[in-house]
């Protein structure tokens, strides 16, 4: 029997968690020495009271709901893949060798192929941890974990042998031509007549919003997505019922890397238009914060990576107004979530769990 | 190569290894009482912030009115460099017991927990430092007695002489920061604590079966909590080793540069044993000094790229994970909350 209603289970206990991390966040700017809410109100002018602010806000979204979708699709099936980083970080490769091929041609030619590239690429990087723990049982936690570094070691040493330009010193590839720049949605909007400010936000927006849609098709409207949650439930009885638990781990895992290698579509051609070290500049990370937020949901997702848009836009604008509140303030405030809606869950919850299961108690007994 | 160049190198690896080392030891605690800890990066860190800061406090001399940004602290001598040290147990130990309350007491995601801490150092050190010093994120750098400085085995010039053996007790073994040496000491003392005392034997149990640990009456939380501070302890000295222990000399920020996840790694290609646990860290550590001296190894038929070099230790831990070479069979009950009703 269910102890609580299912709001307090999908939204009460989130929220509160929620809001207990940022009244945590808060308390550390009050030690500091400022003023939270006049902090919280420099982080959403800055974020959003501009078209400006608010094109930054998309673009850091766009990655998140990637990498956040990432977490979230291992996370129906109880694998807990760390490794977004260095699959994201390994698909800017893919994106890199698509652009740099052809980038004399057009956008439209460029744009499917490098998803299809940083698509293969990210799987690929996913591919050998999930191998390993479905036919060797290694811990994928620790796996992807490792595979962070190893992906970091690669892309320096693929940048610094194959991609740097000739004669520089920079890590980096040459920058792509003409031909592989994607729409930015400030061009978008001219298309219909709208002016607006030049940010990084771009096409790949769309591209985030559709794969929310398909995660939500895959994993609540198709077969594979039922014996997804059901391995995610319970692996004996997913066993029991004649699923492959290899052939689970590894599809999982390949959406899931996937998913996080989009992000590279995103920074690698749609801002930087180049490669570098340090595309995914914690990405990948920031997606636990968002999957465990947004309760592995697409539209959870979706809201929660917004939130961390705003937070990681907002939070640049403060440490410019307020330098006593560095960018370091927003790691903090996604540990305190991560913290907060992820390991600490349990200390609102049981007591909710005990409240209502009294709440209904009484109610019998009258 | 001559024998010089060889143990310059030797020496290097006994400094890297030596904050590997007591991070290993400290996962060694956690884990074989059944509590994953893949925090131990950010219990590092904090502890190095802590260590150092309060070092520089406390060995700053006394300004009865200091001008904006000058610094008052308590002028003590060499304690100050003690106070430190507990100061990085105390910041590590903090963490533990965070740790501890989320995945003993509330039987959360022990994964998430590790991750969320890691965060949070690496978030609130810099976020600390920057509202106490002003430097971005750095603490003062450390001199004098705020720091340990080398200390000088007995007899380390005159057994020199010896052909081998002397240049490497005077140039390798001796002349190490304490730290290094409170660190190879932990090694037999955990074997020992582990494997011949009641309290290590209920450790292991307890990471392998805590049901009956309960049954004999022994409380699994309590263990477990004990083995979480330990854990803290041990990430506390290593953290204060890298700010006060090592020539950086001061906490910079994200000083830990993964050493704790590369702990983790020699903590599995141990196989959770404490003396193999210095096996692996030497390695790693070893690896670590030949990729900062040298560049590109060449060794004839091909180059090795330094990246490689760099990546191998994860490189091997994934290996041994696979089981490829001897399989590495985690604790049992690692990663499992223990719920006594059931």
């Amino acid at each position: 029997m269910k102890s609580m209603p299912r709001w307090v289970d999908l939204f009460l206990i989130p929220a509160i968690n929620v809001f207990l991390a940022f009244l945590v966040a808060g308390l550390v700017v009050m030690f500091i020495g400022e003023d939270p809410l006049h902090a919280m109100r420099i982080m959403i002018q800055g974020s959003l009271g501009s078209d400006y602010g608010i094109g930054y806000t998309l673009f850091y979204t766009t990655s998140f709901i990637f990498t956040g979708l990432c977490v979230a699709v291992a996370f129906h099936a109880s694998i807990f893949n760390i490794g977004g980083e260095g699959q994201a970080g390994v698909a800017g490769i893919g994106v890199a060798i698509v652009a740099l091929t052809l980038d004399q041609t057009h956008w439209l030619l460029v744009l499917p192929l490098a998803v299809l590239g940083a698509g293969l690429f990210g799987a690929a990087w996913a591919a050998v941890p999930a191998y390993l723990n479905a036919k060797r049982g290694s811990h994928i936690v620790i796996t992807t974990i490792m595979f962070n570094y190893i992906a970091a070691a690669l892309l320096i040493y693929v940048l610094n042998t194959y991609l740097k330009v000739p004669g520089s010193m920079a890590p980096e590839s040459r920058r792509f031509a003409g031909g592989a720049h994607i729409p930015r949605l400030d061009q978008m909007a001219e298309w219909i007549g709208l002016e607006l400010t030049r940010t990084p936000a771009n096409i790949s927006l769309f591209l985030a919003l559709l794969a929310c849609l398909l995660v939500w098709l895959l994993i609540w409207r198709t077969r594979f997505g039922y014996e997804l949650r059901a391995f995610g439930f319970s692996e004996p009885a997913a066993v029991y019922a004649g699923m492959a638990p290899f052939r689970i781990i590894m599809i999982t895992m390949l959406i899931s890397g996937a998913l996080a290698g989009m992000m590279a579509i995103n920074v690698v051609l749609g801002e930087l238009q180049r490669l570098n070290l340090d595309s995914v500049q914690g990405a990948g990370f920031v997606g636990i914060a968002v999957a465990l937020m947004g309760r592995s949901h697409p539209v959870g997702v979706i809201l929660a990576a917004l939130l961390f848009g705003v937070l990681y836009q907002g939070g640049a604008e403060l440490a410019f107004e307020i330098p006593a509140i560095p960018s370091q303030m927003i790691l903090t405030i996604q540990a305190l979530v991560i913290l907060f809606t992820g390991s600490l869950e349990n200390m609102v919850r049981f007591p909710m769990e005990r409240l209502f299961l009294f709440l209904r108690l009484r109610k019998e007994a009258r | 190569m001559d024998l010089a160049e060889l143990f310059q190198l030797f020496d290097s690896t006994l400094r890297n290894a030596t904050p590997l080392l007591l991070a290993c030891l400290a996962g060694l605690f956690s884990e074989r009482s059944g509590i994953f800890d893949i925090g131990l990066e950010g219990k590092m860190l904090a502890a190095a912030f802590a260590a150092a800061a309060v070092a520089a406090w406390a060995a700053a001399p006394y300004v009865a009115d200091p001008f904006p940004g000058q610094l008052s602290g308590l002028g003590l001598g060499w304690t100050a460099a003690i106070l430190g040290v507990l100061a990085g147990i105390f910041a590590s130990i903090l963490m533990a017991l965070l740790h501890g309350f989320a995945s003993i007491t509330l039987r959360g995601n022990q994964l998430i927990s590790g991750v969320a801490i890691n965060f949070l150092a690496a978030g609130a050190t810099v976020l600390i430092g920057e509202s106490l010093f002003s430097m971005g994120g750095q603490t003062p750098q450390l001199s004098g007695n705020a720091r340990f400085s080398g200390l000088d085995l007995p007899l380390a010039e005159t057994l020199g002489g010896i052909p081998i053996l002397g240049p490497l007790y005077r140039d390798v073994i001796s002349g190490q920061v304490i730290l290094v040496y409170v660190a190879l000491l932990a090694v037999p003392l955990t074997a020992w604590v582990l494997f011949n005392t009641r309290f290590g034997l209920r450790l292991r149990a307890v990471g392998e079966n805590p049901g009956a640990v309960d049954t004999a009456g022994v409380s699994v939380v309590r263990m477990r909590y004990s083995a979480v501070l330990i854990a803290g302890i041990l990430c506390g000295i290593a953290g204060a080793y890298l700010s006060m222990g090592t020539s950086a000399a001061g906490f910079v920020k994200d000083m830990t540069a993964g050493r704790g996840f590369i702990a983790l790694a020699a903590l599995i290609f141990a196989k959770w044993r404490p003396y193999p646990a210095l096996g692996a860290c030497l390695l790693f550590g070893l690896l670590e000094a030949i990729g900062s001296k040298y560049q590109n190894v060449d060794i004839g038929l091909f180059v090795i790229p330094v990246q490689f070099m760099q990546a191998l230790p994860y490189i091997l831990t994934v290996v041994i994970l696979a089981g490829f070479i001897g399989k590495a069979i985690p604790p049992k009950a690692g990663g499992v909350p223990y719920v006594k009703e059931r």
